[in-house]
């Protein structure tokens, strides 16, 4: 029932949103109701001429009438008997071209006439046969005060009840008065409204039907061209940039076809225009490109040639040499990373997956990163599943954000170990890069991802990294349609987590490997830090869709508000019935944050 | 051959590169002459007779692709390219056109030469092995690969890439392995060179390169040798 109930609701609230329907329900009860109020006053009207005409020729009628009886009764008897007789002769003078009932055709219709002498009354009996009784008494009231009046009634013939007009009038012979009443039933009159009712019934009925017809050809005329024109703009939207509308019919909806032709016109050449600007943009990406790395080459070949030959050189010469090429290096690694973010900034970047055990990639990288650990003492631990871990992913960037995640975690690790995690489920991977160094600060949520960001500038960085590592990771997670996400707190350190679908395309619902690590570090067993209650700082970038199964309520004693968009992950640690939880917002020293950045793509 | 005194071939149209390159490249003991024209390069190439050539994509006149393709389709010797363009589909198109290696730009000598050494330095030729995947037969001291008593012709990196997994036919070698092994890459490098080449071998060597049997791909591992 009450999703029949629904149904109709929905179907209304379609219906009630439709033109057409909206213009033949509107014309359908106005239509009505001005039908109805037009029978109204024409019934009114009709009725009203009907019983004026027939008053007016029942009024010369009773003046027949009542010439009638002053002539037929002067002189009358008082003897009742005679009286009697004088009264039958002057009745059927008064209806004399007698119809069946005694009554009379004239231009009044049938009556029946009554006579009442006024000396005597109706209470004597006369013994003539009239209708006396169908005459009102307050008419007779009236009439016996000497007006001519007249007055409607209801009246009883062959068991109807028929509705009657009775016009009186006073009659005075030279010896006595008498009452003169003609009882004119009004059957005719009804029948003849009863007809004009049903007619006015039925041509309203029909006229409103018609009205409603008409209303709704009408306004499919006027839907048709919206219909067609949100057709078009359908088409337009879906990218058919030539679509246009028939600019036809009447002048209105041609206006409309010229307006929305102008206005496709006026974004196809909008959209050449940023097409055009794109490619220009994508053009000069390519040329700087190839512009700068050309004489760059130049540069760096002749810098290593001097540098090779530096111990020939004066002291000076030696330095300028050596400084000259290192920072030929950084100033490579900044071409690189800045063509690589302007390359995903225009839209250039694409992905060339291909089925790869990701186990490689991680080791192929930690060997990479491994001169870099010895020089800064750290340790890099792996721990990997033994069977292949096969994903369908863009080698080259993977590569990339392994690079960066375990270079910058080297970089911050403050020489003690860094864990590398992988694990994987059917449908993703995730790898985590762990550190227990400088960690996150609150307030610096959601900034580890930002384009040239540093959590502390008067840090002496080892890799010389340029800035824009993590910022090109996380564009080549999302390219991957992954997370890249972090999480950390003060002095306790840091974890990276990328979580990629196993396939192209695929949709990442969880990720396998939490992006904290657990507050007693039981988890990974590589951050023993029972202190780590008070000061919590969770830091997420990349993609939340949705809970994250990686976030264990209890390891966050409290939550503080930072970044900017945090708000759903706000909502679900909100309800961590930390002992903290309200203090430590409102204290001013709220030691967690967390936020999001980028987005859902 | 005398390693040291290789001659390269530099086709590169910028001058200061192209006399840097030459610094560089005598420093090393090669024999380096530099064509500025790529129009001009299939002649100095049939003149100087090198034993690799270094070619840069973005060339003047003819693209170097076409240099690429037209080297190619006269000798097999080593080609490793130059370029600026870091997008995939330029690196493939040149691999795919016939190059043996790449160098990005801007690249440390150190690099190019050693490129240079690992294209120049051939596979021990020891004793007279001989080799058989699936229905070929390799003579690797003659260099040659035959199936039943029909030639095929291979460029000397892709005798080396069929060599290296018929060796150890039972391994599965990854893109790194192969890297290492056939390119001489120390460190992880770019696997599509592996996966253009193992492309191009197979359109040589396979019967029906949509169904290979000689080189198998063991999926999202990396390659072994079909089975003989």
């Amino acid at each position: 029932m009450r999703e029949l109930f629904g149904w109709v609701r929905a179907r209304w609230s379609f219906l009630s949103r439709s033109l057409v329907v909206r213009v033949v329900a509107l014309t359908l009860t106005l239509s009505t109701v001005v039908m109805l109020v037009l029978g109204l006053i024409l019934q009114q009207q009709i009725t009203t001429g009907l019983l004026r005409s027939k008053i007016d020729a029942a009024t010369a009628e009773i003046d027949n009438a009542r010439v009638t009886v002053e002539n037929s009764l002067s002189g009358a008897d008082s003897d009742p008997s005679s009286l009697r007789e004088q009264l039958r002769l002057a009745l059927s003078e008064i209806g004399r071209s007698d119809g069946p009932s005694g009554a009379q055709g004239s231009a009044a219709g049938v009556f029946e006439p009554v006579i009442v002498p006024s000396r005597i009354g109706s209470d004597t009996d006369l013994s003539v046969e009239q209708p006396v009784d169908d005459v009102p008494a307050e008419l007779r009231a009236r009439i016996g005060q000497g007006e001519m009046s007249y007055q409607y009634t209801t009246i009883q013939r062959d068991g109807e009840n028929l509705p009657a007009l009775v016009v009186g009038s006073p009659a005075r012979t030279s010896t006595d008065s008498f009452e003169v009443y003609l009882i004119f039933p009004l059957a005719g009159e009804l029948g003849t409204v009863q007809v004009v009712q049903r007619t006015l019934l039925l041509g309203g009925i029909a006229l409103a039907l018609a009205l409603t017809l008409i209303s709704a050809l009408v306004a499919s005329q006027v839907a048709r061209p919206v219909r067609r024109a949100a057709a078009s703009a359908r088409k337009l939207a879906a990218g058919d940039l030539a679509e246009r509308m028939p600019v036809t019919g009447p002048v209105e909806l041609a206006t409309l076809a010229n307006s929305f032709n102008a206005m496709a016109e006026a974004i196809r050449v909008q959209i050449r225009q940023l097409e055009e600007f794109g490619k220009l943009q994508r053009r000069f990406t390519s040329d700087v490109s190839h512009e700068l790395r050309t004489p760059l080459t130049t540069v760096r070949m002749a810098a290593d040639v001097l540098h090779a030959g530096r111990e020939d050189f004066p002291p000076h010469l030696s330095r300028a040499t050596e400084l000259l090429v290192d920072e030929l290096d950084r100033f490579e690694t900044l071409l690189a990373d800045l063509l690589e973010i302007s390359r995903h900034d225009a839209g250039m970047a694409e992905l060339s997956p291909e089925l790869i055990d990701i186990r490689s990639s991680i080791t192929a990288c930690v060997a990479a990163a491994a001169p870099l650990a010895e020089q800064s003492g750290v340790r890099i631990v792996t721990s990997m599943p033994d069977e292949p871990v096969v994903a369908e992913i863009d080698a080259r960037r993977v590569d990339r954000i392994l690079r960066n995640l375990i270079n910058n975690a080297i970089d911050h690790a403050e020489a003690r170990p860094v864990q590398i995690e992988l694990a994987a489920d059917q449908e993703v991977l995730a790898i985590t890069v762990t550190d227990s160094g400088v960690g996150l600060r609150p307030g610096e949520a959601g900034l580890v991802f930002n384009r040239f960001w540093r959590a502390d500038p008067s840090r002496q960085r080892q890799t010389g990294g340029t800035g824009l590592g993590l910022a090109i990771s996380l564009e080549d997670a999302r390219l991957h349609g992954g997370w890249l996400q972090a999480s950390g707190s003060p002095g306790l350190g840091a974890r990276f987590r990328l979580t990629l679908p196993r396939r192209r395309g695929g949709l990442i619902t969880g990720s396998p490997l939490p992006l904290r690590t657990g507050a007693d570090g039981a988890e990974t067993g590589l951050l023993p830090r029972p202190d780590a209650a008070g000061s919590v700082a969770v830091i997420e970038a990349g993609w939340i869709e949705d809970g994250d199964s990686g976030l264990d309520p209890t390891t966050v004693p409290s939550v503080g508000v930072g970044g900017h968009l945090g708000a759903d992950l706000l909502g679900e640690s909100a309800d961590v019935p930390g002992p903290e939880s309200s203090t430590a917002a409102g204290s001013g020293s709220a030691t967690s944050a967390v936020s999001t950045v980028g987005g859902t793509p | 051959m005398d390693l040291m005194r290789a001659r390269v071939l530099v086709v590169d149209d910028d001058p200061a590169l192209a006399e840097m390159l030459t610094i560089v490249l005598r420093g090393e003991g090669f024999e380096p002459s530099v064509v500025r024209d790529g129009s001009k390069a299939i002649e100095v190439f049939r003149e100087v007779h090198p034993d690799l050539v270094l070619l840069d994509l973005m060339l003047p006149g003819l693209s170097g692709l076409d240099v690429c393709k037209e080297i190619r389709g006269e000798s097999g010797i080593p080609i490793i390219m130059l370029t600026a363009k870091t997008d995939t589909v330029d690196v493939v198109l040149g691999l795919e056109s016939g190059a043996d290696d790449y160098v990005m730009k801007p690249f440390k000598p150190k690099e190019l030469t050693a490129r240079i050494r690992a294209r120049l330095r051939r596979a021990d030729v020891g004793t007279a092995e001989r080799l058989r995947v699936a229905d070929v037969e390799i003579d690797v001291p003659g260099h040659q690969v035959t199936r039943g008593s029909e030639p095929i012709s291979l460029t000397p990196l892709e005798f080396d890439l069929l060599v290296a997994l018929a060796r150890k036919p039972r391994q599965v070698f990854t893109r790194e392995v192969l890297l290492e092994q056939v390119w001489g890459y120390r460190h992880a490098a770019d696997t599509r060179l592996v996966n253009v080449h193992v492309q191009r071998l197979r359109s040589k060597i396979e019967r029906d390169p949509e169904h290979p049997e000689v080189v198998v791909t063991v999926r999202g591992v990396g390659y072994r040798a079909g089975a003989s």
